[in-house]
């Protein structure tokens, strides 16, 4: 008895999943290849062609919606527009293409009441950032749960009109009411806008990036952790960061934080730097014993002093300038947590004790990188034997090693890949 | 029957190692070679006057032209293995085949048969240096130069010269060819194959000198054009590359009593040979958009900046003298070129590397459009897979490559005046020592266009962005972008392709990475949310996937917090493989 598959018949799974495995399997089956009579592409189960849809890209899917009115319907299926990233970009600013402003409208008319995921990409230019903010300003029915807001080039979203900016932001806050997951780094946004996501999501605020907000002060970020007891991330700069945050961060109602990324940046040369007490990141990591601190440094060398006096539990350390080897001795002595570390610069006296004793102390270390940096290849194996085992990713330039009496640059490719118990070779830069 | 040959210099200026004309002299009555100079194309030539037919216009209109007048039989030229040349070449082949015109071809301009090299890849080009010197461990020796050409080697061929050849045929003067020449100063870079053989040998001696074949240490003369540079006569084919290859052999064995010469000997001409391989059978390699090696980026649009990058009006002294050397004399040392080429694009400036590719193109002498194009995606980090973390500092590298600042003197005198200690950051000088030093910053001297420290920290949070997007796809099989599957398998197999076999872990993800480290402990960087591909089933394709067209962009990875269950702190990657 052949059976024909229409819609609403009722069979022993029930209900359209039932349908759908029995459709799967027959379709799959090469020996009911014939069998497929009742099966043909408008009776394609919604389900099926949901779970199709979401394999294409949006341009295919769009092009697949054209074809019948079924496969529109599914096209406009909520579960297709939870996630969305619009794109704004001006031609005399990007190379890129932007969100078709078409398909913003259609997405604004009929799904933005589907919207749970969304993210702004901006170019450098103010009216992508002031068309990001029209859109938010009219997500009124959404609830989302993830917002981003992300400028790909220059920071153009500190370009605009602030109020303009904290109007379109405010509207998202106030009708989502379950942000788990806010990114706003180099925004205009400030304390009141965060007062208003706070009253409006802390039961559900998980992650917060807001790295290089200068409008915000320790106060504002101070009111987020103390009403924001689930929150496991938080990116921010360090004029922000005060023993306060963190005792308030690891407060027993706090969930345990996960991660923690504090970027400290010079405006000026000769700026000053307040420092954290110890008993505060004691306290964090007693709170969090397991949190990931990562701190990115564009400091002049000069403004190192407030840093790496007394132990830190940083795990992840970048620095993005030139850093002295007095500062890089100091990290081998008060960051036993480290992990992670990357140094971008440093000058031309060979790092040699420095990395040593890093090797020596900072047990957990597991990944390093060195920019124009001079180590002597003697001192380079010792580091290398001292924490291969561990060592997962080893990025040196070059033009980092300095040979010696022991090692020639073309040996040492062996020495270190003996130790690391994997081929290696320094990163290269093309020669001419 | 008469044996009419044609030899078409392209690249290739030379007599020695020229197996293409040579080959072609062979029992041929009458020889003539020609440089065709296409209106598009005029801008650099480096041609020398001997038996040269200097001919204009485009070659698919000038061959079929001379295959009847000069009744050709015979047409060769050195193999070209650039896309554009390829292409022309095989146009230029119709025509001859239909002027039943014999072509003979040889490789010269390259180490070896390039072809061979992507053969023995499966296929594909190798997209990381190490792999392409995994390769070239395994391919056969490269070939010996072919002898010099001589009037032995012609014996009985003549090249017949009308009396009027220097009107119809000569070597046009640089005014002809439409180049300003009032107030030029004397060529740092003479051109021709004479010269470029004498620098041979001094390059030669010098390296001797150098005896342990280290590069030699940065300092600050290295920036100075030096009489033993040789890569202006390289990029023209004025020297052999496969003779200077073999000349570094012998002088190698020579100095050091040993058998096998390291790679690293070579280096400059096997980057140049990587930089070949992987552009030709890619002719968008020039480009971003449509190049399958090329990462998307969002680069800046921004002519007024890139302007004064490329006249030396940025405010960094550093890179305003590096700028002004390249356009007064065509030349910078590469170290240079790096220094540059960062605080365009992922340093500072944020403007796209193909930009970068049009001034040095225009400047720089030895410019060839693989290796140009290639070396701006290596140091934009837009391809092969380069670290993106360490940032050549406008002011900082300058100062420890050349503290004194001499160099800075030289080709930016307006800051003559200004002491060491100030010349890379002249916007901190003093008040009195801008007066002293006649220069006011503002006033004679630009400010700097751009604040470094926020520049690069803007600047790495965008490559991070980008770089995590793309370690998306690292295991995602079908829904990755080919070339980066292909590129991460490379990985793979790279470490397994020396002798000794590694420890069998699984490390296989360290030769390439993503970002700073591995794209777990990117993830630990903070970043986790947004790699979090619990949506990737939906959300398969971004603008770096090669099927993704069109203006219509798809949503990316946005944080599904809910769906990837939280381990310990550090990991949480395991929610980036799509689920269902």
């Amino acid at each position: 008895m052949k059976r024909g598959l229409q819609d609403n018949e009722p069979e022993d799974g029930g209900g359209p999943s039932g349908e759908c495995e029995r459709t799967l399997k027959r379709l799959c089956d090469p020996m009911s290849q014939g069998d497929l009579e009742g099966i043909s592409w408008e009776n394609l189960p919604q389900e099926i062609l949901l779970h199709i849809f979401q394999y294409l890209p949006l341009l295919d899917r769009a092009f697949a919606s054209q074809v019948c009115r079924r496969w529109n319907l599914t096209f406009h299926m909520p579960e297709l527009w939870r996630c969305f990233e619009f794109e704004l970009n001006q031609p005399a600013s990007s190379y890129l293409k932007a969100t078709h402003p078409d398909l913003i409208k259609q997405i604004i008319k009929k799904h933005s009441n589907h919207l749970q995921y969304v993210s702004f990409k901006v170019d450098s230019s103010r009216e992508s950032a002031e068309a990001a903010c029209d859109i938010l300003s009219q997500l009124v029915n959404c609830s989302l749960k993830t917002l981003g807001l992300i400028s790909t080039a220059r920071p153009s979203f500190m370009e605009m009109p602030r109020s303009h900016f904290i109007s379109a932001l405010t509207v998202v806050f106030i009708n989502s009411k379950s942000l788990s997951s806010l990114r706003i780094d180099d925004t205009p946004v400030d304390d009141p806008s965060l007062k208003v996501l706070v009253a409006n999501n802390s039961d559900t605020l998980k992650l917060l990036k807001m790295s290089s907000c200068p409008h915000v002060s320790p106060a504002g970020i101070l009111c987020v952790a103390d009403q924001c007891h689930g929150l496991r991330e938080l990116a921010l700069n360090y004029h922000l960061l005060s023993d306060e945050l963190l005792i308030a961060l690891s407060s027993e109602k706090h969930v345990h934080l996960e991660h923690l990324r504090i970027d400290v940046v010079s405006e000026n040369p000769g700026q000053q730097f307040h420092t954290i007490k110890r008993s505060s990141w004691d306290a964090m990591v007693l709170h969090s014993p397991k949190f990931n601190l990562v701190m990115y440094f564009f400091l002049y060398e000069e403004e190192f002093s407030p840093f790496f006096q007394d132990e830190i539990p940083v795990t992840h350390l970048y620095f993005g300038r030139s850093v002295s080897k007095d500062v890089l001795g100091r990290v081998g002595l008060t960051c036993p947590r480290l992990v992670e570390l990357v140094v971008c610069a440093n000058g031309l006296r060979p790092l040699d004790e420095e990395l040593i004793r890093i090797a020596q102390r900072c047990t957990q270390l597991s990944a390093i990188g060195l920019g124009e940096c001079e180590v002597s290849c003697s001192a380079f194996v010792e580091f290398v034997k001292m924490c291969g085992d561990r060592l997962k990713q080893l990025s040196i330039m070059e033009e980092v090693l300095v040979p010696d009496s022991r090692y020639e640059l073309d040996d040492i490719h062996w020495e270190v890949s003996k130790h690391l118990g994997r081929v290696w070779f320094p990163d290269m830069m093309p020669t001419w | 029957m008469t044996v009419n040959t044609v030899h078409w210099f392209r690249k290739g200026l030379r007599l020695h190692d020229n197996p293409a004309l040579r080959d072609s002299i062979r029992g041929s009555d009458t020889l003539r070679c020609i440089y065709i100079l296409d209106p598009w194309f005029a801008g650099s030539s480096n041609v020398s006057a001997a038996l040269l037919f200097v001919i204009r216009g485009q070659p698919t209109d000038v061959f079929p032209r001379l295959f009847k007048e000069w009744q050709i039989t015979r047409l060769s030229y050195e193999y070209d293995s650039e896309p554009f040349g390829k292409e022309r070449d095989a146009a230029i082949q119709k025509l001859a085949s239909e002027a039943a015109v014999e072509v003979v071809v040889r490789i010269s301009h390259t180490l070896y048969d390039l072809d061979r090299i992507i053969e023995l890849n499966g296929g594909q080009p190798p997209l990381t240096y190490k792999r392409f010197q995994a390769l070239i461990n395994r391919m056969d020796a490269v070939e010996l130069p072919a002898e010099r050409i001589t009037l032995e080697t012609m014996q009985s061929c003549v090249t017949p010269v009308s009396e009027n050849h220097d009107d119809k045929f000569g070597v046009p003067s640089l005014e002809e060819l439409g180049f300003e020449t009032e107030g030029l100063p004397t060529a740092v870079w003479p051109g021709g194959e004479t010269e470029a053989l004498q620098r041979l040998e001094r390059h030669l001696e010098r390296k001797a000198w150098v005896a342990n074949y280290e590069r030699p240490r940065m300092n600050a003369n290295s920036l100075l054009a030096t009489p033993t540079g040789l890569s202006p006569y390289l990029r023209f084919g004025c020297l052999s590359c496969r003779l200077f290859y073999f000349k570094l052999t012998d002088l190698y064995k020579k100095v050091k009593k040993n058998s096998s010469p390291p790679l690293s000997l070579y280096g400059q001409l096997l980057w140049r040979e990587f930089f070949y391989t992987t552009a030709t059978n890619n002719p968008c390699f020039d480009k971003m958009e449509g190049n399958p090696v090329c990462v998307q980026i969002p680069w800046d649009r921004n002519p007024e900046a890139l302007a004064k990058w490329a006249e030396g009006r940025t405010g960094f002294a550093w890179i305003d003298a590096i700028m002004t050397q390249l356009r007064q004399e065509g030349w910078i040392h590469h170290l240079a070129r790096h220094a540059v080429a960062c605080f365009l694009t992922r340093g500072d400036l944020w403007i796209s590397w193909e930009e970068g590719v049009k001034v040095f193109e225009e400047l720089l002498l030895d410019a060839d459009w693989s290796v140009n194009a290639g070396s701006w995606m290596w140091l934009s980090c837009s391809s092969f897979f380069q670290q993106f973390f360490h940032c050549y500092c406008p002011v900082g590298f300058g100062r420890r490559t050349d503290p004194n600042g001499d160099y800075i003197r030289r080709y930016l005198p307006v800051l003559r005046g200004f002491p060491a200690k100030y010349i890379y950051d002249p916007w901190n000088a003093p008040e009195e020592v801008q007066k002293a030093a006649k220069c006011i910053i503002g006033v004679h001297y630009p400010k700097p266009m751009v604040h470094h420290a926020e520049a690069s920290r803007i600047n790495i949070e965008r490559m991070k962005q980008i770089y995590q997007q793309l370690s998306c796809y690292r295991g995602l099989g079908k829904d990755g972008p080919s070339w980066a599957e292909a590129a991460a398998d490379e990985g793979r197999q790279s470490l397994c392709s020396a002798d000794d076999e590694p420890d069998g872990t699984s490390h296989s993800q360290d030769s390439i990475w993503f970002g700073f480290f591995s794209p777990s402990s990117v993830l630990t960087l903070g970043l986790r949310s947004w790699t979090d591909a619990g949506q990737m089933s939906s959300s398969s394709s971004n603008r770096n996937h090669p099927t993704c067209r069109g203006s219509l962009t798809l949503q990316s990875n946005t944080l599904m917090l809910e769906a990837s269950p939280q381990s310990d702190g550090g990991g949480g990657g395991q929610g980036r493989h799509a689920t269902t």
